[in-house]
């Protein structure tokens, strides 16, 4: 057992392309305190993970417990409390406009909502060229390179260029969207529920397209979804959250195989089984997530969790790796000696 | 209108991709102002106050070819000459003069004085709104509530004040218009920017790095400017009445310039006399007025395009 280093690091896999450690945001809640402590919203509460250059991270958990907010707060379209942020190598946080400007054309985000996300006002191929234009791009080679990214992504640019989104389905109009977000040769992409919108035959092929431009352009993704078989298809690894904290991470076979963490046991457990001979097993999960604003105190899902005692309500659990490597569990369980009376026997 | 004219090309345009996506996009490539004008032409209300509209705007700007006398010629015999008298065919004033002259000679300042306020208030009061509504935070707060301040006064009187202040004169009334017509543009602008700058696509074009001023000149406005334009167009009636209304009280244009709002100040002591003559000017007020706003009506209805 040894402390983390940033995240599931497997001996010889290098440089991080993007390591983000201690990222926290907590929204101030408005109108309810008066005079009282101010009340917050832990969004996202230390929070910890790398993602290596060619490889897809999915992100899973419920909705509310931070995953799109730790995709914005690393491209920082939200400003976050504290946290480091590695991208390429170079320090982000606290950087400057400019470098800023420079460093997110380097990263790039497709969004869930393929209608709001598109200029209604705006020919798609104006839309897709916005992008380079803005930094610098001549308007005749910016027109020229949203023409290219059109055909990348399988739309006809003499007969779709020059339409707006209304005329477009959601699956062109995720299309373009794509294209928007490789317009600018981004190394990396967060694909924020990029086709949860979207339904199950067009899913699949906007899901193909994906892998297919990640060979192409030679990129690598944050693959934020609620949808585990989706996360199970596209991932290489897989995080999870719960209520803006990592519990659980690892190679997307050993979480979805063997998960350690209680939480992701049964996140797994609730997907429905094609197979009658794969009853669940694990208890599934009940109720909601508690409220963000009081979170539970010692290790978050405890309230949830069949096997918490006291220690769990005591101490927070740390992110830890296991001993086979790349696989952390912030669990009591999982750590020798933590005061849980399950704890060694499962490691 | 004619079914068979739709061109075969855009049924096989919507088989460019599998048959799980096929666009809605009847009106092919057509932009959006396109499609506005087009809906307005197959309004004929909107399309008749327009032409109506367009006609009183014509007549004031060639009023001089148009008036058969000098706006200002006296003739003492024909005073309040009823309407069809010969050689005025609209009757006269109280001084002798030419109604129909000077209803067409005071088209022109009245029709200023409705439209430029409505213009500076459109640059000053969208300028704050949208600049609050995109900024936010603390910069929105000081400026709506600074907008509020004039939303406190009752607007003419607010009018009234201001020209009482900087001095009666048409280019005194004519700031002192603009000033109580930008508190609610800028409201309007600061609502519909607020809701706008929510929409992913202004986020996403915050991450592709563009800088502010290019993220509001492209994506912004031009999703603020029509519902912004369309209240603006409602305010010209607005703008025409109280400036004829200051008119009428001695702020603003001095006699003998001819303005439909002091017209009517001047003829009301004749309306027991001849009372249709005196109504003219009034009468045109109204016609004018009334245009304004079922374009107005008739622009919203045509922009309201489900763009979603």
């Amino acid at each position: 057992m040894s402390q983390a280093t940033p995240l599931g690091a497997g001996p010889g896999r290098g440089e991080p392309l993007l390591a983000v450690s201690g990222l926290r945001k907590y929204f101030p809640v408005k109108g309810l305190s008066f005079g009282g402590p101010s009340l917050v919203v832990k969004a996202v509460d230390e929070v910890n993970f790398a993602v290596w250059p060619g490889e897809t991270l999915g992100i899973v958990g419920e909705s509310g417990c931070g995953k799109s907010t730790t995709a914005r707060l690393v491209m920082r379209l939200i400003e976050p409390d504290s946290g480091q942020v590695r991208f390429e190598g170079r320090e982000l946080a606290g950087g400057s406009n400019a470098s800023l400007r420079a460093v997110r054309s380097r990263m790039q985000m497709v969004f869930q909502d393929s209608y709001s996300s598109l200029n209604p006002r705006l020919p798609i191929e104006d839309t897709i060229a916005f992008g380079p234009r803005v930094h610098g791009t001549p308007r005749a080679e910016a027109r020229e390179r949203a023409r290219r990214l059109l055909a990348a992504v399988g739309l006809d640019s003499a007969r779709f260029g020059r339409r707006y989104p209304h005329e477009l389905s959601g699956g062109q109009r995720q299309r373009i969207n794509i294209a928007r977000a490789l317009a600018l040769n981004p190394r990396l992409v967060f694909l924020d529920e990029a086709v949860s919108a979207l339904d199950k035959s067009v899913q699949a092929q906007v899901l193909n397209l994906l892998v297919d431009l990640k060979a192409e352009f030679n990129l690598t993704y944050v693959f934020i979804s609620h949808d585990l078989n989706v996360v199970q298809y596209i991932s290489d690894r897989v995080l999870v959250m719960y209520l803006g904290k990592v519990v659980e991470t690892g190679p997307v076979d050993v979480i979805y195989n063997a998960p350690r963490h209680p939480y992701t046991q049964a996140l797994l457990s609730s997907r429905p089984s094609m197979d009658p001979e794969r009853r669940i097993t694990v208890p599934p999960l009940t109720g909601d997530p508690p409220n963000p604003i009081n979170p539970p105190s010692g290790c978050r899902f405890r309230t949830r969790c069949s096997f918490a005692e006291e220690v769990c309500a005591r101490v927070e659990p740390p992110l830890l790796a296991l001993p086979c490597g790349g696989h952390d569990v912030a669990c009591h369980m999982m750590v020798p000696n933590s005061g849980h009376s399950r704890a060694g026997q499962a490691s | 209108m004619n079914p068979a004219g739709r061109p075969l090309s855009d049924a096989a345009a919507t088989r460019v991709l599998s048959g799980a996506e096929v666009p809605v996009g009847r009106r092919d490539g057509r932009g959006y102002w396109t499609t506005v004008a087009v809906r307005l032409s197959r309004d004929p209300l909107t399309l008749f106050f327009g032409i109506v509209l367009l006609l009183i705007v014509a007549s004031a700007v060639f009023a001089p070819g148009l008036a058969p006398t000098e706006p200002d010629a006296t003739n003492v015999l024909k005073r309040l000459a009823p309407i069809g008298t010969p050689g005025y065919l609209l009757g006269a004033d109280e001084l002798g003069r030419d109604m129909l002259s000077r209803l067409l000679y005071g088209g022109r300042l009245s029709l200023l004085m409705g439209i430029l306020p409505v213009i500076g208030a459109l640059i000053i009061g969208g300028g704050l709104g949208i600049t609050a509504g995109f900024i936010g935070g603390r910069l929105n707060m000081l400026v709506m509530r600074t907008m509020d301040v004039f939303y406190a006064f009752p607007s003419v009187l607010l009018a009234i004040g201001l020209v009482g202040a900087f001095g009666s004169g048409i280019v005194n009334l004519l700031i002192s218009i603009t000033v109580i017509l930008s508190p609610p543009i800028a409201r309007v602008a600061e609502s519909v920017t607020t809701q706008v700058r929510t929409y992913d696509f202004v986020e996403a074009a915050r991450a592709s790095g563009a800088p502010t001023f290019a993220i509001i000149r492209v994506h912004v406005l031009a999703n603020v400017l029509g519902p912004i334009l369309t209240f603006a167009t409602s305010l010209v009636s607005v703008s025409i009445i109280i400036s004829a209304g200051l008119s009428f009280l001695g702020f603003g244009v001095q006699p003998p310039i001819p303005e439909w709002g002091l017209m009517l100040s001047t003829l009301r002591k004749s309306i027991w006399i001849n009372p249709y003559v005196c109504a003219l000017p009034g009468l045109m007020i109204f016609v004018t007025s009334i245009c304004f706003n079922l374009l107005s009506d008739g622009l919203r209805n045509a922009m309201d395009v489900r763009l979603g």
